[in-house]
């Protein structure tokens, strides 16, 4: 579906990333692994493709600064010769209540989550452009469209992908580059592990399927999007969330 | 800066698909030569592949007419 395909994943060094990429990569696509802190889980993502007989290269870029997102596309379409999905990924939370959330604890997230996919869109328009193809994948979150108590600034964020989506889905559909998000709802990771049993069981109690989701049904869903089969597709947002938010 | 001009008149008649004599100085992109914003983007980034130099975002947006390409280019020379 995606083979010989260049993928550039932000935060696959674990969770849903780590997922998106060994899935990518199963598929016959070159991977990029983007992480900032977690170097050896980066690694041993890119270790897996390749004893798997895939290609893999890890980069280590912080998407919230322009100049190391710049310097790690151009390290991509220098080792593979061109760019044709970006998966934006990367995430952070530092959940609090809206009342005991610090300015800080807001800027990190609102960094990370939604100014880090503006600049790596923004950083691989040239290369799509020329291409004159391209697919943009922004993992947002259901919360993003439902809200969430504890959450003002991830929520913030997720919500703002969205409209990001849209935005860059209009501007670029023009050259062939579609752009999409998909909204996980409850997926188990790292991330929902430091969730407390008490917020675990008020939204297993939400959700339909009654069930959590697995980092490989979001995987699949970015693959979909990335391939010929969503080809008139952009500007959408996929919720993968066991019927949670409607 | 004629030579300057040719170069970036072969570009803009490629990239834009227009009739060569319609490409003087003073010709706008958007006005005159039915560019839209995402052509004239475009065309920037052709003109700094072409002339191997980087143009700003905040430069970029001057840039208005083929006059205004020319001579920015000229300046960095």
């Amino acid at each position: 579906m995606v083979n010989g395909q260049v993928v550039l994943i932000t935060g696959a060094s674990r969770g849903i990333g780590r997922e998106i990429a060994l899935t990518f990569a199963r598929n016959g696509a070159k991977v990029v692994v983007n992480y900032s802190g977690s170097e050896g889980k980066a690694q041993a993502v890119v270790d897996e493709i390749i004893a798997d007989g895939g290609e893999a290269i890890k980069i280590k870029a912080n998407v919230s600064k322009e100049e190391e997102v710049k310097a790690m596309v151009k390290e991509t379409i220098k080792t593979f010769g061109s760019l044709d999905v970006l998966v934006n990924n990367a995430g952070i939370t530092r959940d609090n209540l809206l009342m005991r959330m610090s300015e800080a604890d807001f800027d990190d997230v609102i960094d990370i989550n939604l100014k880090g996919v503006f600049l790596c869109t923004k950083a691989v328009t040239r290369q799509m452009m020329k291409q004159k193809s391209g697919r943009i994948i922004n993992v947002s979150s259901v919360v993003g469209v439902s809200g969430n108590p504890g959450q003002a600034n991830y929520v913030s964020a997720k919500a703002g992908v969205i409209g990001l989506t849209k935005t860059t889905a209009k501007e670029l559909a023009a050259r062939n580059i579609l752009v999409n998000a998909i909204a996980p709802g409850f997926i188990s990771t790292d991330m929902t592990d430091k969730l407390t049993e008490e917020q675990r069981e008020q939204m297993l109690a939400l959700i339909p399927l009654n069930k959590l989701g697995e980092a490989k049904d979001v995987a699949n869903v970015a693959l979909f999007l990335a391939s010929e089969q969503s080809n008139y597709i952009t500007g959408q947002t996929i919720q993968v969330d066991g019927g949670m938010v409607m | 800066m004629a030579d300057t001009f040719e170069k970036v008149k072969q570009i803009v008649v490629d990239r834009l698909d227009v009739d060569e004599d319609k490409v003087t100085l003073e010709a706008s992109f958007k006005d005159d030569l039915e560019a839209d914003s995402l052509d004239v983007v475009e065309l920037v980034m052709e003109l700094e592949d072409e002339f191997d130099l980087e143009i700003a975002d905040e430069e970029a947006e001057k840039i208005a007419t083929v006059g205004d390409a020319v001579n920015y280019i000229d300046s960095k020379q």
